[in-house]
């Protein structure tokens, strides 16, 4: 039904010489949840509201469907949005809020107010609607704005950081909610947060922005497994990957006198090793470091140390069971996994495939 | 829930600290006291001299004796008081309603539309803004009283050269709904335009709701204006009394009759009257106030 298709879509800001988002290409299934992630500033607002119409696509095209609507009026899209400060009308009650796209459409009361009556079943916000939006709570104000969404039944969805104003216990059940609601309803949806581990735990697949281009998209499970460059590598998982520049040597780099192999026809003299906290174990033999703090975590515990690596004091992390956890000033020793080290280039900073 | 709560203990701050907050209160309302007085004066002189007889008010007495009631009978009787009041209502409201429909649309495209010249066209409003009304009025006088040569029609003596020019936008208000429209957030806009509202759509549903304060201040002062211009009245409707608005009126009471301060007081009272109604009537609507409690953050 609703497939969305960026083909180089590219906008740049007047008066800015870099474009915000740098001839996108991306393609989101008909009722796939897409996440778009990134630092700060690297376009994904700006992905999402061309995708909404609210901005200016300056090259390339953006379909839904088989339907070209680069220069189609937002009004005329049929997609649906979430804001990150809700813009529920505070001159409305939660049900005039709700009905207001139904209004605007010219549906007849009667309707307007079952399909309200609907969708506030359908959020549990039943004993708000009468109530004006400055007399609900954050969370509360959040579902009143996916209502006013949904109660259209628009071909996508877009939300744009929809939880950054909640607490983090709110989040977390919201964002159970919001992934609940939408593989309920089926809406191919199209999602921006900064925080990694939202992304990961909403979406099918997750799209990495990254300084207007985007860096890789794939599912949370490949992304973390296979990260496409250093930069997607140390922005998915928490703690960060261990990214340091080691020498290679007779097709091999070694790391605390364990060998890595490195794949034949890599050219240049070094490369960037990755390894993730659970792929660097306490052991009686391997690279010898400080340990600066250890994080409890309850079963498991992050241990943050700095060693010596190619000859600069490098920071690592490894995870280790609780039980076994270092004390802080003490010295231990890093083993890495070797099959499950990463390797990217140096220069280019992009994986290298064994 | 736990046992009984102890009765909560007050703490009375010491009393150097009562003192100086009794004296702070005491400074502050003497000022607002004799501020207050200052601008009450002038209103309670002319509401007794309005109740005292034509020597009374001539006489060193201020309190009336006996109250002559029937001066604001008389007031209205003496002279084309309701005429007068009509023509200023006409002024009021077809000026206010023009100011209203032509700047809100300005405002909102220089506000929050993106288009090339904007800057150029805020400019103009600027200039428009400092330009004093009596620079252009000889020319706009020549214009009107020979655009009436032309089409056979007297604009010189009647209320169109008041009213027209409100149609066509006031540089003042264009500029404080700019002001106020700035501070609107774009998400609403933005909502709004995904659910299906074109630019008017907005306009008419979203922005006037948002700016209902701004734009009740807007036609306050208008209101406002239109009641007590006196400038524009005297120059455009001396020649015909039957289009005089009160305020041009009042200033001929004297020599309509002769000086006669009482009836003057009196008339002037009544005239004065609506504007204070309007004001009390406004003071809930600023009150009301700007209540974006929907948008946070
Ligand atoms: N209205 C605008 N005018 C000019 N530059 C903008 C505007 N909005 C965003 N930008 C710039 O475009 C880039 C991408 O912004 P944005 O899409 O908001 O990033 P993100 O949502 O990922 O934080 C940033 O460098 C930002 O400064
Ligand atoms: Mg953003």
């Amino acid at each position: 039904m609703a497939d969305v298709r960026f083909d180089q879509a590219t906008r740049v800001y007047p008066g800015n010489d870099a474009p915000a988002v740098d001839a996108l290409d991306l393609t989101i299934a008909d009722g796939e949840f897409m996440v778009l992630v990134g630092p700060s500033g690297s376009g994904k607002t700006t992905a999402l509201r061309m995708l909404a119409g609210l901005e200016e696509v300056d090259a390339g095209s953006i379909f839904v469907g088989e339907r070209d609507i680069t220069d189609v009026a937002p009004k005329n899209r049929d997609i649906a949005m979430v804001f990150q400060n809700y813009a529920l009308y505070p001159y409305l009650t939660v049900a005039a809020n709700i009905g207001f796209p139904l209004k605007i459409a010219g549906m007849k009361k009667r309707e307007r107010e079952r399909k309200v009556q609907e969708v506030a079943e359908l959020l549990d916000i039943t004993d708000q609607l009468h109530k004006k939006p400055g007399q609900l709570s954050g969370g509360q104000r959040q579902r009143v704005a996916m209502g006013r969404a949904i109660v259209r039944e628009p071909s996508v969805f877009l939300m744009d950081e929809p939880l950054s104003n909640l607490d983090a216990k709110l989040r977390v059940q919201m964002r159970a909610d919001i992934a609940a609601l939408q593989s309920r309803l089926g809406v191919t949806t199209v999602y921006v947060t900064h925080d990694q581990s939202e992304a990961m735990t909403l979406g099918h697949r997750v799209a990495v922005l990254k300084d207007a281009k985007l860096q890789q998209c794939d599912t949370p499970r490949e992304l973390y497994a296979r990260p496409a460059n250093t930069f997607v590598a140390g922005f998915i998982g928490s703690p960060s990957m261990n990214l340091c520049t080691v020498p290679v040597a007779n097709g091999c780099v070694s790391f605390g006198g364990m060998p890595v192999s490195v794949p034949a026809g890599v050219a240049g003299d070094s490369v960037v090793l990755g390894l993730r906290p659970e792929a660097l174990e306490l052991a009686a033999e391997g690279l010898d470091a400080e340990v600066e703090v250890v994080e409890e975590l309850g079963a498991d515990a992050y241990v943050f140390c700095v060693a010596e690596v190619n000859g600069a004091p490098t920071k690592l992390v490894a995870r280790s069971h609780a039980r076994q956890a270092p004390h802080r000033g003490s010295r231990v020793k890093l083993r890495p996994l070797a099959d499950e080290a990463h390797l990217f280039r140096p220069d280019t900073g992009e994986r290298i495939d064994s | 829930m736990s046992a009984v709560a102890a009765p909560l203990e007050r703490r009375r701050p010491p009393r150097a600290v009562r003192r100086r907050r009794f004296l702070i209160a005491v400074a502050d309302h003497s000022l607002l006291i004799a501020a207050a007085a200052a601008f009450l004066a002038p209103v309670v002189f002319i509401a007794l001299t309005a109740l005292m007889t034509n020597d009374q008010a001539l006489s060193a007495h201020l309190w009336p004796h006996p109250f002559r009631w029937s001066n604001f009978k008389e007031a209205i009787s003496t002279a084309p008081l309701l005429r007068w009041t009509l023509n200023t209502l006409i002024y009021a409201a077809l000026a206010t309603i023009g100011i209203l429909v032509s700047s809100i649309p300005v405002a909102y495209a220089l506000a929050k539309l993106r288009w090339r010249g904007r800057n150029a066209v805020m400019l103009v409003v600027l200039v428009a803004l400092m330009l004093p009304p009596q620079v252009s009025v000889v020319p706009l006088y020549v214009m009107w009283a020979k655009l009436g040569n032309a089409v056979g029609f007297h604009f010189v003596g009647s209320l169109w050269p008041l009213i027209i020019p409100a149609w066509l936008g006031d540089a003042f208000s264009i500029f404080l709904l700019r002001q106020f429209f700035m501070t609107i957030p774009e998400e609403y806009l933005d909502a709004a335009r995904v659910d299906g509202c074109g630019e008017l759509r907005i306009l008419t549903t979203v922005v006037l709701r948002l700016a209902k304060p701004a734009i009740a201040a807007v036609a306050l002062f208008s209101v406002l204006y239109t009641f007590n211009d006196f400038f524009l009245p005297l120059l455009y409707l001396s020649d015909n009394p039957s289009s005089w608005v009160v305020s041009l009126g009042l200033s001929q009471y004297r020599s309509l009759h002769q000086v006669q301060w009482n009836l003057t007081m009196a008339a002037t009272l009544l005239v004065m009257a609506p504007v204070i109604v309007v004001f009390f009537l406004a003071q809930r609507a600023f009150v009301e106030g700007v209540t974006l409690t929907g948008v946070k953050g």
